[in-house]
């Protein structure tokens, strides 16, 4: 430390080269710091845990040409069918796929009529036995009973909109009823009338999950049973069998009725992937990015440490004849890098924040986390330090006669 | 003088080929990343249709009872089909079209190529003026007519993309298309017509490619073909069916045409007065809320440019002002190395001004070699994003304007960046210079 002295001076008659990296340096800090974070918060998205057995579901879908009055004898048969195809452990029809590209919003209130609802979930229809088939942790109540399931076409033509129950998520239940137990209590999906909550399940994705947060497990399931024309069929599997039970259910549906087009079908996990492929892939750029100004900066700082040593050639040289030591040389120029990192990841800080403040505005993000400081400080701080060491040890490694005379 | 600059610049680079290197690779990324991303953001945020959209109005009037109790939050962008059957009877402007967008399954004709499977297509239903209103080109034949919708006529518009693969591309005005168990009439074909946001529906995606057919709204209803997009109902579901004239559901889009963007104001009042002329008649117990927006403010309240599109330029940016501060380094630190060769050139009686030029010559260089290989990462990078995963990618491209932005950019950054090291250049006085070496 005795060496801050000659350095600030020395600095002081460098100021706009100093200027100059230290304003690189706050830049690097300032961006890098908000795209890590960015970067957290896309892969928690990509994270969220779908409450779902992922790798072992598939799903596809029929639809009929023209209208079909028999819609519902024939999501019977294909059921029937696709549960016998060997390898299937599990065969369900639902109103829409979770990550599908269909999906269906509801507002959910706790007393009949309510004017804005208290939250807005997204609603699955389906049959006894489909929490089952999804894998779905049912942590109170139970599953529907078969004489509380109403077919979805005779749902639609009766004016009464009472449900016998609904399952909800524990993102619903702890919303709705905070600290007590939801099996029982009743909410409105359809106006007036009620619908107790006969079960619970630990978790379930909505079906197009984008607030990074609880609000994403907001789901329900009413005990409606669609017809294959306004649903798609869900089959389980060991996740090797997957391709192979696809292939055969095509063909099931097919043999079930020919007079039909089918619909997409694929691995749940592939729907999944693709609903969040534009976050992973601007995942990878923020991460490019934050390398490339990284590097970038590094370069910066060997530049103009190179060209430092070059120009104060001749004040080593007399240091190193009046009897410094090339470590106090080196140590010379990686205090003098410290002194400039510390002041670039100063502002840089600032400059994060104030980034921050200006992405929660415009993106609905959280506050930058305070552990991000130490963590960017010690990032810049070791990059700058790598940086300046091959141009500190060739200013050690001059010969101090050489050096006196300006030949360096 | 200019050229023996430049030849003076050449010179210097060779002499420190790794710096040079350096800073020209620098600017190429920067120049690269932010062309590549405002590429794809001018593609996503363009105007659809240029030199009609300040007179296009998209009109909002939320009928759900529970949305006017939060007048502050957006209302639904979608009408109920009793106002938008309303609206149109009254004819007020120009031209005024309700639509959805839907699809059904077409069972091919025996001589058809492709064989005899039903495939699925794409439909926009709508009334008559859409293809004046929107300037829709056609190809063969002509957009039906107002008779046609009143008398559900079952005729269909194909697209230019349909007509190609099915009929081969021929006239096929007359010909019959097999939808849903139901035939209907060919009357046109479209000729190009690719709008850019899909800025009429943007329930059925904000970027798409255009529907199939076109088919009359009152024949789709008729016939029960299927129906794609958003919808929002209220109440106890007391009506059989949402589609329903009465159904308090919203699901349709409505549009009009007015003479001149300045009667804009006259149709918010004209929809305005419904709303209040509805409340009066009981219908209403608050007055809904009611938008009434030309294409662009549409989009824009819409949020249509995927954030994340917008957020990398704003990266893309940042990271070229990272790179434009490093070449001021580089080059400042460059040029004070070369104190002594300045100092015998001022003593050989080259003015100040001759110093400057000298350097910003040397600046704009490496501006210009940065551009072109910018140029080239932005090609690379314009490519990455067709082929990645950013919705709407598929219509962005490398144009003539992205070409000059991309040069005049990095012209103006080198020089930017030029600027400070060739004025402390020509501060050098020449006498200490000489004097120390």
């Amino acid at each position: 430390m005795l060496q801050l002295r000659p350095i600030l001076s020395t600095l002081r008659r460098h100021r706009t080269a100093a200027l100059l990296i230290v304003l690189e340096i706050a830049l690097t800090c300032a961006i890098v710091c908000n795209s890590v974070f960015l970067i957290a918060n896309r892969i928690d998205r990509v994270r969220l845990g779908s409450g779902l057995a992922d790798s072992e579901l598939s799903y596809l879908g029929a639809r009929a040409i023209g209208s079909d009055n028999n819609a519902a004898a024939i999501t019977r048969e294909d059921l029937a069918a696709l549960r016998a195809i060997p390898g299937v452990r599990g065969a369900a029809i639902m109103s829409s796929v979770p990550f599908g590209h269909s999906a269906w919003v509801m507002g959910v209130g706790l007393v009949p009529n309510q004017p804005v609802p208290t939250i807005e979930v997204a609603s699955y229809n389906g049959d006894v036995g489909l929490p089952g088939v999804l894998g779905l942790k049912l942590i109170a109540g139970r599953d529907f009973h078969a004489d509380e399931v109403i077919d979805d076409e005779a749902f639609q033509k009766s004016t009464d909109s009472r449900l016998a129950g609904v399952i909800v998520t524990r993102a619903v239940a702890e919303r709705l009823f905070p600290g007590a137990d939801a099996v029982g209590k009743s909410i409105y999906i359809f106006g007036t009338a009620p619908s107790p909550i006969v079960g619970v399940v630990d978790r379930m994705v909505s079906a197009h999950p984008s607030f990074g947060d609880e609000r994403d497990l907001y789901s329900v399931i009413l005990p409606i049973r669609p017809a294959y024309d306004g649903g798609t069929y869900v089959l389980r599997s060991d996740a090797a069998q997957r391709d192979s039970v696809l292939k055969a259910a095509v063909a099931a549906l097919d043999r079930v009725d020919p007079h039909r087009v089918a619909q997409e079908h694929g691995r749940f996990e592939d729907l999944r992937r693709e609903y969040y492929q534009s976050d992973v892939a601007m995942v990878w750029l923020l991460a490019g990015v934050c390398v490339a100004l990284l590097v970038v900066t590094a370069f910066g700082i060997v530049g103009l440490a190179s060209f430092w040593v070059q120009q104060r050639t001749k004040m080593i040289g007399t240091r190193r004849a009046l009897g410094a030591t090339r470590g106090q040389i080196l140590r010379y120029f990686q205090t003098e890098n410290l002194l400039l990192t510390t002041a670039g990841i100063a502002v840089g800080m600032l400059g994060a924040f104030a980034i921050n403040q200006w992405l929660m505005t415009q993106y609905e993000l959280p506050r930058l986390p305070a552990l991000y400081l130490p963590l960017g400080a010690l990032v810049l701080w070791a990059l700058g330090q790598i940086a300046v060491l091959a141009p500190a040890r060739r200013a050690a490694a001059l010969p101090p006669a050489h050096a006196m005379r300006g030949l360096a | 003088m200019l050229l023996y600059y430049f030849d003076l610049a050449l010179r210097s680079f060779r002499s420190a080929r790794g710096l040079t290197a350096l800073m020209v690779l620098t600017i190429a990324m920067g120049i690269g990343a932010s062309m590549t991303t405002l590429t794809t953001f001018r593609a996503l945020s363009g105007d659809p249709l240029p030199d009609h959209s300040a007179r296009l109005l998209r009109v909002q009037l939320d009928a759900d009872p529970s949305k006017a109790l939060t007048p502050d939050k957006e209302p639904d962008t979608l009408v109920t089909r009793l106002d938008a059957e309303a609206w149109l009877r009254d004819k007020r402007v120009v031209h005024q079209a309700m639509m959805t967008g839907g699809g059904f399954n077409v069972e091919p004709d025996a001589d058809s190529p492709g064989g005899l499977k039903p495939f699925e297509v794409s439909a926009r239903y709508t009334t008559a003026d859409f293809f004046p209103m929107f300037h829709v080109p056609f190809l063969f034949g002509q957009a039906w007519s107002a008779a046609d919708d009143s008398a559900n006529a079952p005729v269909v518009v194909l697209s230019k993309d349909y007509n190609d693969k099915v009929f081969g591309g021929a006239n096929s005005v007359g010909r019959s298309v097999r939808a849903d168990g139901t035939d209907l009439r060919v009357v046109g074909v479209l000729a190009d017509w690719q709008p850019v946001p899909y800025f009429f529906d943007l329930n059925v995606g904000h970027y798409r490619k255009t529907e199939d057919m076109f088919v009359p709204f009152g024949t789709a209803l008729e016939r029960k073909l299927g129906m794609n997009g958003g919808m929002s109902c209220w109440g106890d579901n007391a009506v059989p069916h949402p589609h329903e004239l009465n159904a308090p559901c919203s699901w349709i889009q409505y549009w009009a045409e007015v003479a001149s963007p300045a009667d804009a104001a006259g149709y918010l009042d004209y929809v305005t007065r419904y709303a209040a002329q509805q409340r009066a008649a009981g219908r209403f117990a608050q007055l809904p809320a009611v938008r009434v927006r030309n294409v662009m403010d549409w989009l824009t309240s819409q949020h249509v440019v995927p954030s994340d599109v917008r957020l990398q330029v704003w990266l893309a940016f940042g990271f070229l002002a990272v790179c434009l501060v490093n070449t001021v380094g580089l080059l400042l630190a460059k040029c004070l190395r070369r104190s002594p060769e300045i100092g015998v050139r001022r003593a050989l009686g080259a003015p100040r001004r001759q110093i400057f030029a000298q350097f910003l010559v040397e600046a704009g260089t490496i501006g210009l070699a940065g551009g072109a290989l910018g140029l080239a990462f932005a090609a690379i990078g314009v490519w990455f994003v067709r082929h990645g995963t950013t919705r709407g990618a598929q219509f962005v491209s490398l144009d003539a304007t992205a070409l000059l932005i991309t040069f005049a950019l990095a012209i103006g950054a080198s020089i930017v960046a030029g600027l400070l090291p060739a004025w402390r250049a020509c501060e050098v006085s020449p006498a200490s210079q000489l004097k120390s070496s």
